[in-house]
């Protein structure tokens, strides 16, 4: 079936089964390959994306079921004010393999558009759904915070 | 030290141990097939190209799956060329040993293998541009100096950059690698210097890096459905409905070309199964959901994980199947012991689950294979697939693409020989990618291992002797692949009596092989705990126990040489305990009840590290870990420090993850399948990890395992301490015990 999607501020129209998951038609028929495959049920995080500025995961997300609303992928956050979030990212230098990152970011960025200056404990909890299999836990904190004190010095979002 | 094939074969050799050589020997027999003699044929020319403007691109010769080798070894090159790291563009090479010599993930033998040759790559280049700018000025070279990436006659006030100097250099002969001359450590620039990982950008913006994103013009997704029990064969199935449903293109049966051997090797063959080929992966992986399967299940049906522990226990009650070392009469001083402990130790078969599943590109057309691989052993993965295509080595290109984590999966070349029969098959590139369930049902597994214990203490509290049996798994000859045991593994050497006996004839028939820190990734727990046990048992403090062992003279053929790392150092060993003592406040620790400090050390993989945990336990045996102290010692440099501090912080959250895991077996068949049944740590339980370095004066050593080991008996002798409760099985849910789902709201 024909279904039109927003991703990343522009109009997509794919032909595809109603039932695939948003991350597949992202991957393989839009050739956004950032979003990745990690386990297919909503228990790592590696697929995140962005649905109206909500986090969600894309694996478990049928294309039918996204309608209308703007999805936004890793491949689409440094056109918005988010791209601080990935600059703090390469500042601290957090990943080791890599792969679960564009998760983490997009998990991160809706957090923080939420909660400008998280506690460690916020960050916890908004993060608890994206597993890094190589332990940068303790980078990926400190890159959200730091990601924070980047937004908030450039007066971003005021 | 130079780690040439040689020295290193020798040294896993004096190592000795089967889990060393079960990793190794593979790739290192086919890489000495090729070069029977000298060092690693590297090709000074093929590791840096140089462009007009001075932009420097060095070749990154290792795979690279978050180890960090990708920015480091570059750094090793960039820093003896003197160019200015801002300058320098890095590129993965390709699998071609002939070029960049060894090629080659694991063993955190990275840096070992080529401090030394990398820096001479880099000293030769260097040395290149410095003929070409000398005899374009008709000055003598040794009138020339060099700085960020440019050449200088101080002289004459004379410089020129690279960029101008390389197209005479390139008309030069490149010196000898051993000829020429390397910086003295006082003139670093890059080495000991933080630099974030070449890759970081393109990761964080989601550029297509990664195995799993690789696009071929024409290709077709395929699945490989496979037996749930390894190695079982297709009697029939629905090809014909599945072969109708959305987007499928080809279905077929596939025989496979497995080895008949239950003591399967790394790679044993193309696994039977039933593969779906389709315009894209989900609509193969949707297709599977209609398949309907007869399996011939095959011999390896009697796996189970109830009986393994059965016949576990009955083999501790008989003899060794052999004596692996032995000095000093052990079962005699035993008898005269004032005090003898004995314990039963196990751990689990465990999963690699990285976090991109298997998966590889293959394009086989007009006798050449091309092939996209996240393969940890290019050389390997270029003669096995050659020899399944039947074409020769030289048609087989391989491009190593970005792996998200391989922790030694991907020694395991199974993927891409789907990949490369499925695309001979069909004429077609196609992409194979595994799903979670795939990937963990179809591991090489860690395998289980049970250990008996017994020791005597004198009436002082000394160690007078040391029995261990080790029970694995085999046909009482052969070892399964990774489950040996090293014989000189700490405390052997140290007690005044040994005996280590091996137990092989478990039966088993699903593929094994290396975990991250393979061998002491379990041996560390079972060994550094029962330590932990004869010190509470001799009322005295697990560290001095330690320390004194350390201080004895070893027995004969323990004594540490000079000129082979593999042997344990008693003093660095010493000093990374005597610094984690001091970060960690050991000698000042609080005991109350519910809260407990534990130590542990351990040597492998050439680098030493010590840990300390504490721990609080509630009365639901629910474990917060709040702290870990580590120190390691890896030579002389930590050549990128950011980057090894994460490794390190990386691999102690590794092994929190690894004490909550377990592969189990009903019926040959894997019973675990998602995240949901192997827990891998969160965020919220991390607990604060101060790591921390001790120079040393010996060559630098990797950082890709060593952390690991010690951080499962630090945190076991910690519950101890908090508990009076002794974890002697794991995962820890086996022994009564769960990590606390959320750390912030325990502490």
């Amino acid at each position: 079936m024909a279904i039109t999607l927003q991703v990343n501020k522009q109009s997509h129209t794919v032909d595809v089964a109603g039932d695939t998951p948003l991350l597949w038609v992202l991957r393989d028929v839009l050739g956004m390959k950032g979003t990745k495959y990690g386990c297919g049920i909503s228990l790592c995080g590696a697929c995140t994306v962005h649905l109206d500025g909500h986090a969600v995961r894309s694996c478990s997300t049928p294309v039918s079921s996204v309608q209308s609303r703007e999805v936004t992928t890793i491949e689409g956050l440094a056109d918005t004010e988010t791209h601080f979030v990935q600059q703090a990212w390469q500042e601290v230098d957090v990943p080791q393999c890599g792969y679960c990152q564009p998760g983490q970011i997009m998990s991160a960025t809706a957090l923080l558009s939420t909660t400008p200056a998280p506690t460690d404990a916020e960050i916890d909890a908004a993060m608890n759904g994206n597993l890094c299999r190589c332990g940068t836990y303790p980078r990926i904190r400190e890159a959200i915070h730091h990601a924070a004190g980047l937004i908030s010095a450039k007066g971003v979002g005021q | 030290m130079n780690l040439d094939r040689r020295s290193f074969l020798r040294l896993t050799a004096i190592a000795g141990g089967g889990f060393v050589l079960g990793l190794y020997e593979q790739p290192f027999a086919h890489a000495q097939a090729r070069k029977r003699s000298g060092p690693p044929p590297l090709e000074t020319r093929a590791f840096v190209r140089i462009a007009p403007d001075g932009t420097v691109t060095i070749l990154a010769k290792n795979p690279e799956a978050g180890q960090g080798a990708k920015t480091q070894l570059p750094m090793l090159i960039a820093e003896e060329m003197d160019v200015d790291w801002k300058h320098v563009r890095v590129e993965q090479a390709k699998g071609e040993d002939k070029l960049y010599g060894f090629q080659f993930l694991g063993g955190s033998m990275a840096t070992p293998m080529n401090w030394t040759p990398m820096r001479q790559v880099g000293a030769a280049w260097r040395q290149m541009l410095v003929s070409a700018a000398a005899a374009t000025w008709s000055v003598p070279e040794s009138e020339c100096s060099t700085r960020a990436g440019r050449v200088l006659h101080s002289a004459s006030g004379r410089s020129a950059g690279y960029g101008e100097l390389v197209a005479k250099a390139a008309t030069l002969t490149p010196p000898a690698l051993d000829s020429v001359k390397l910086k003295s450590a006082a003139d670093y620039t890059i080495i000991g210097t933080s630099r974030s990982g070449v890759d970081t950008p393109a990761i964080v913006t989601g550029e297509p890096i990664f195995g799993i994103d690789v696009e071929v013009p024409g290709m077709l997704h395929a699945i490989l459905h496979k037996c749930p029990v390894f190695g079982g064969k297709v009697k029939s199935a629905n090809t014909e409905v599945i072969a109708k449903l959305p987007g499928v293109r080809k279905v077929l049966i596939v025989d496979g070309t497995l080895t008949s051997d239950p003591i399967l090797p790394l790679n044993p063959g193309l696994e039977p199964g039933v593969a779906i080929l389709a315009d894209t992966w989900w609509q193969a992986q949707n297709a599977r959901a209609s398949l309907n399967v007869e399996w011939d299940y095959g011999a390896g049906t009697f796996q189970s994980s109830e009986a393994f522990a059965q016949q576990a226990e009955e083999a501790l009650q008989k003899p060794f199947d052999q004596t692996l070392r032995t000095y000093g009469d052990a079962e005699g001083q035993l008898q005269k012991a004032a005090k003898v402990l004995t314990a039963t130790y196990s751990y689990p078969f465990l999963p690699h689950n990285t976090l991109e599943p298997q998966g590889s590109t293959a394009s086989f057309k007009d006798g050449t294979l091309e092939l996209w691989s996240t393969t940890q052993d290019p050389a390997t993965l270029r003669r096995i697939t050659a020899r399944l295509t039947g074409i020769p080595e030289s048609a087989v290109t391989v491009h190593m693409m970005r792996a998200g984590g391989a922790f030694g999966r991907r020694f395991v070349n199974d993927d891409d020989v789907e990949a490369a029969w499925l695309s001979k098959q069909v004429g077609r590139p196609v992409k194979v990618t595994w799903s979670r369930e795939d990937d963990m049902t179809h591991d090489s597994y860690r395998p289980a291992a049970t250990f008996g214990l017994k020791a005597g203490l004198d009436a002082r509290g000394g160690i007078l002797a040391w029995r261990q049996h080790y029970v694995t798994f085999g046909d009482g000859k052969r070892t399964i692949n990774s489950g040996g045991i090293d014989p000189n593994e700490f405390p052997a050497g140290y007690t005044p009596a040994f005996l280590l006996g091996l137990s092989n004839s478990i039966p088993f028939r699903t593929r094994t092989g290396p975990l991250r820190a393979p061998g002491a990734n379990g041996n560390a727990f079972v060994l550094q705990s029962f330590l932990d046990e004869l010190a509470h048992a001799a009322g005295r403090d697990p560290l001095d126990l330690q320390l004194e062992l350390l201080s004895r003279t070893p027995a004969a053929g323990f004594t540490p040489q000079p000129d082979n790392p593999s042997s344990l150092n008693p003093e660095r060993m010493r000093g990374v305990l005597q610094m984690v003592a001091e970060k960690s406040n050991w000698r000042n620790r609080k005991t109350e009840k519910g809260y407990g400090m534990g130590i542990a050390c351990f040597f492998c993989h050439l680098s030493y590290f010590a840990q300390v945990a504490e721990v609080t336990v509630n009365e639901q045996n629910q474990i917060s870990v709040h702290r870990i102290w580590a120190v390691g010692d890896v030579g002389s440099h930590v050549i990128n420090p950011r980057s090894a501090e994460n490794l390190t912080l990386g691999g102690i959250i590794d092994a929190m993850s690894q004490m909550q895991q377990e592969i189990t077996f009903v019926k040959g068949q894997v019973n675990e399948e998602n995240f949901d049944q192997q827990p891998l740590m969160r965020m919220r339980q991390v607990p604060k990890i101060e790591v921390s370095f001790r120079t040393s004066d010996f060559s630098p050593t990797g950082l890709g395992e060593p952390m690991l080991p010690p951080t499962i008996p630090a945190i076991t002798n910690a519950v101890f301490a908090a508990t009076g409760k002794r974890i002697r099985t794991l995962p820890i849910k086996r022994s009564g015990f769960t990590f606390s789902p959320n750390l912030a709201k325990e502490s």
